[in-house]
This record gives C-alpha cells, sequence and structure tokens, in this order.
C-alpha cells in the first residue's frame, strides 16, 4: 500500500516498522543509550525504536526531547524514519538537528487522511520517501 | 509555504550546513503552524541553555553549530552565576558543563547577557517582530510592549538568531492577540499579589488570551510579575489589561467573563532558610527599593537575582544590598540553578517561583510581599 504524507524533514529509510499508538516523548520514555523505550505505560514498552521505522501519533512533554532525538542518532540508537499523525515541534526540530527523516499527516490514493497508527502494524516492512512525499507499506 | 530565492538557497545549503539546518527548522515550524511565509526578527532571546535542563546531549549540539547570528541575541538565565559559581555552592562538574555550553553560544556570536528580562537590554517597541523563548519574557513583550512573538524553543530560536526569520504564525499575526476572556478583578491588588494572581488562574485561562479589568492601574514591573505568573501555570504568551497595556483597546470585548474575588495566600512553610527574590530578573528600580529595606544585617540567606547588565549600571545600590549581608547574583535564577535543592523552605514573592520550585527543586515555599521577604531576611 501506498501513502502520501506531508514532508517535514527530508531522506530515505527502509526498515520494519514499529508502532505506538501512543504519543512519546523522548526525555523519559526511551533510553538514549539502547534505544528502549522504558515508559511502562507505553503500549510498545521493552521495544527497541534503534533502526527501526517509528509510527506514532505525535510528540508529548519537554522540550529537551528534540536533543535527545539528536543524542540517540549519535548513539546510532535512534529510529532510520519517524511517521507522525500530526506531528509537532519537538519531534520536528528533533528530526531536523538528528537528520531523521519525518513525515506527517499521511492521505491515502483516494486523498483521505489515514491514520499512520491504525494502517500500519508493528513488523510491516516500509519504505520512505521523505524527499517525494509516500512510503509503501509491504506486509 | 512561500520561501524568497535568498531563503531557497540557504535551505540549499548554500550558505553552510548550519543554516541548511536553521532553515529547515524554521520551515518545518511554518509547516507545522501553517505559516505563509518567514518574516524577519529584531532579536532573539535563547532558553533552554542550562545544563540541568538539556544535559550532554545539548552541549553536543551547540558545540556542533558553524555559523553568526544576524540579529542582537541574548540568552536566558544559565544554572549559575558565571563568576561566583562556587559562592552558590555549585560544583566544579556542573560549572564546566555550563561553560561548555555558554562558549558555544559565545562562538556563534550571541551576547554573554543572560537574563529572562531581555526587554531591560534591548528594548523593543510595538510592532516589532521578536523570536524570544523565556516564557516571562514572551509574555512581557507581547503583552507590555505590544512587540510580537511566540514562545520559541532554544533550537527554533537558535535558527531564527543565524537566519534572522522567524516563520509568520500565531502572536505575529494581529488577529490571534485577540483577547478571549474578560477577568474582572473585583479587589484593589497590592504589588506582589498580580504575581499571585497569575499564579492562581494561569490554569483556569489556560489557553484563552485574557483582558484584565483592575481596580488599580498596575505598574511595568506589576505586569512583569503578573505574566510570569500566568505563563507559568498557564499556556499563554498573551495578556491585555484594559486601558493600560498598548492593545488592549483595539479589539472587541470578549463575551465570556471571569471573575475574581479574592485571592488565597498559599503557604507550603512555616520557617523559611532561604528568602530569595528575582524571578523574574529585577528592574534598577526594584533593587533600590529592595536596598532601601534592608537598614540592618541579614540574619537568614537571602538571594537576589537580576541580570548582570542592571547589576552593572547601579554599583552604589548593590553594594548597599550586599553590606547586609544578602548576595546579589546574576546570570541566573532560583529556577533553573540546582543551588537551591540544598535547602528545605523558601520564602519568596513570585508567583512563578512558586510553581516552579516544588516542581523542579524539591522546595517547599512561604509566599509574601516583598517588604515581608525582606523583613523574614533581618528577623
Amino acid at each position: 500500500m501506498i501513502l502520501r504524507g506531508r514532508v517535514l524533514v527530508k531522506g530515505v529509510a527502509e526498515g520494519e516498522a514499529v508502532v505506538s499508538r501512543k504519543r512519546i516523548s523522548f526525555l523519559g520514555d526511551i533510553d538514549p543509550e539502547t534505544g528502549e523505550v522504558t515508559d511502562r505505560n507505553s503500549d510498545i514498552s521493552g521495544e527497541s525504536v534503534s533502526g527501526k521505522i517509528l509510527v506514532f501519533p505525535g510528540g508529548r512533554g519537554s522540550t529537551v526531547g528534540s536533543y535527545i532525538i539528536y543524542r540517540m542518532k549519535k548513539n546510532s540508537t535512534a529510529p532510520l524514519a519517524i511517521i507522525n499523525d500530526v506531528s509537532e515541534p519537538i519531534i520536528a526540530v528533533g528530526a531536523v538537528i538528528a537528520e531523521i527523516p519525518l513525515m506527517d499527516s499521511l492521505r491515502d490514493d483516494s486523498g483521505k487522511r489515514v491514520d499512520p497508527s491504525s494502517v500500519i502494524s508493528s513488523g510491516d516492512h516500509v519504505h520512505v520517501n521523505s524527499n517525494e512525499g509516500w512510503l509503501n507499506i509491504e506486509r | 509555504m512561500y520561501l524568497t530565492l535568498d531563503e531557497e538557497r540557504a535551505l540549499e545549503g548554500e550558505y553552510g550546513e548550519t543554516v541548511r539546518k536553521s532553515m529547515e527548522i524554521l520551515v518545518a515550524l511554518g509547516k507545522i503552524y501553517s505559516a505563509d511565509r518567514l518574516i524577519e526578527v529584531e532579536s532573539v532571546q535563547i532558553s533552554g541553555i542550562s545544563y540541568r535542563n538539556i544535559g550532554d546531549p545539548g552541549i553536543e549540539w551547540l558545540e556542533s553549530l558553524n555559523a553568526r547570528v544576524r540579529v542582537p541575541t541574548l540568552i536566558n538565565p544559565a544554572g549559575m552565576d558565571i563568576h561566583r559559581w562556587q559562592d552558590m555552592g555549585i560544583t566544579e562538574e556542573f560549572a564546566r558543563k555550563q561553560m561548555r555550553i555558554l562558549n558555544a553560544l559565545k562562538k556563534i556570536g550571541a551576547k554573554p547577557e543572560l537574563t529572562c528580562t531581555p526587554y531591560y537590554i534591548l528594548k523593543p517597541s510595538k510592532g516589532d517582530h521578536l523570536a524570544w523563548s523565556e516564557s516571562s519574557a514572551v509574555i512581557y513583550a507581547n503583552s507590555v510592549i505590544g512587540a510580537r512573538t511566540n514562545r520559541e524553543g532554544g533550537p527554533s530560536a537558535i535558527a531564527s538568531a543565524l537566519t534572522g526569520k522567524t516563520p509568520r504564525y500565531g502572536m505575529h499575526i494581529r488577529e490571534n492577540r485577540a483577547p478571549d476572556v474578560i477577568v474582572d478583578v473585583n479587589l484593589k491588588l497590592k504589588s506582589h499579589e498580580y504575581s499571585l494572581l497569575g499564579y492562581m488562574i494561569g490554569e483556569e485561562v489556560g489557553d484563552r488570551i485574557p483582558l484584565f479589568i483592575m481596580k488599580g492601574r498596575p505598574s511595568e514591573e506589576d505586569m512583569k510579575s503578573l505574566g510570569a505568573g500566568l505563563a507559568s501555570t498557564g499556556g499563554i504568551p498573551m495578556f491585555h489589561v484594559k486601558d493600560v497595556t498598548p492593545e488592549s483597546n483595539e479589539f472587541d470585548m470578549p463575551k465570556e467573563r471571569m471573575v475574581v474575588e479574592n485571592l488565597e495566600n498559599p503557604q507550603g512553610c512555616e520557617d523559611p532558610d532561604l528568602i530569595a527574590i528575582g524571578c523574574p530578573h529585577l528592574s534598577g528600580r526594584e533593587l533600590k527599593k529592595i536596598s532601601n529595606l534592608l537598614n540592618r544585617k541579614v540574619k537568614k540567606e537571602l538571594w537576589i537575582f537580576t541580570s548582570r547588565y542592571v547589576r552593572n549600571r547601579i554599583p552604589e545600590v548593590i553594594r548597599k544590598i550586599e553590606m547586609s549581608g544578602a548576595r546579589v547574583y546574576t546570570d541566573t535564577c532560583m529556577v533553573v540553578s540546582p543551588a537551591t535543592e540544598r535547602f528545605g523552605c523558601v520564602m519568596v514573592n513570585s508567583g512563578k517561583a512558586l510553581c516552579y520550585l516544588p516542581k523542579l527543586s524539591g522546595l517547599r515555599v512561604k509566599f509574601g510581599s516583598l517588604e515581608e521577604c525582606v523583613e523574614e531576611a533581618m528577623k
């Protein structure tokens, strides 16, 4: 399935999806040294976001989260790309400074808005082209 | 979003990698907030620079920057007085990291003026577009001065400093500055009660811009405290005071109305071991008032916070205050510095401190007027 989205940070990535239906704060919810989700209330608690296509509704919490995303990139524990339903400044700024492709506001081929956390499942193979603004989901 | 040819070039990397990323930040934020274009800013104030808040990841990013600021750029308070940190009980490890942050900012051309009251230095005018960060400075600039700024994050403020631009959305657009709710204050307020009022109704006001109808005429310092309190418990970047603030009569009166009949004085503790004044940083006028109130030696720790710029302009006043045994610290404040953590009960006259000291430093807080704070220190 091919979806189109709004490009916030350009780039191309391909990999396995890890999908949360909850908002994420990179400060506190994720261990930047390992990439593991440490927040016990998270629906992907214990999973790693490192080297994955991370899909979640949007960010929350402290603006320091932007710097944590940058640190994860330096540590090689960052996700390969981020897909949000609607992104906000903490995630967007973090993705820019860490050079992680970021898209949000996805639409299907009829032009209807779709929630990425519903149409993408953990384990799906996703090809993200955030230069041209589309992604391809393979099951 | 429309970009000029020059902005396109910056985004393509023609002015280097740091400027490219700065432009990318501004464009991403512009898309998120549906801005139509970028506009030029007169000045920038950068927050998120205390080592306590941004830690090692923040240092790494700041040290990676390789460009110069395009507009006057000041900095929010750091975690310590940059000269007298030992005096404050700051560890050497912390001081070293904090200085790395400040040196990285100096390298890009930011002025080492670390203050939450940049308006005492930059003196913006009504209608000026700014990219300031600190919540109490933002609300003061919009409300009391009539300048226009959103509340920027650390990296977005730096992006504006390095490009001289910000996306046009939010507070930069006139219609978004209209009041949403009337707040009728049926009380004659004393100075410190403006701060308490802001603290108490911030949450209730939420993200609606209030238009206060006051019994008396608040001073600029009263409105500084009101705004700081409001911005700490609420999310708003602006308020109006009818017939006092510059845009208060430029819009239709809102239909919604709240009434404030009384203010409760919240007391978290009785016997303070520290009295802290200067959140936000004090003006010269406020410091003179304190020096007049300090007519004998202090018996408890009294810490007073202002900007280095204001301190350096009134050396006699500062000398008189410090003769009493009180300390006047600059470059930092009670909210962002870890120095207050070793105390148990702190007395303040600030609604903003009342909000943050328990949350960030685990302190109990006693609230009183400026006069009561100074009296407590000498008791």
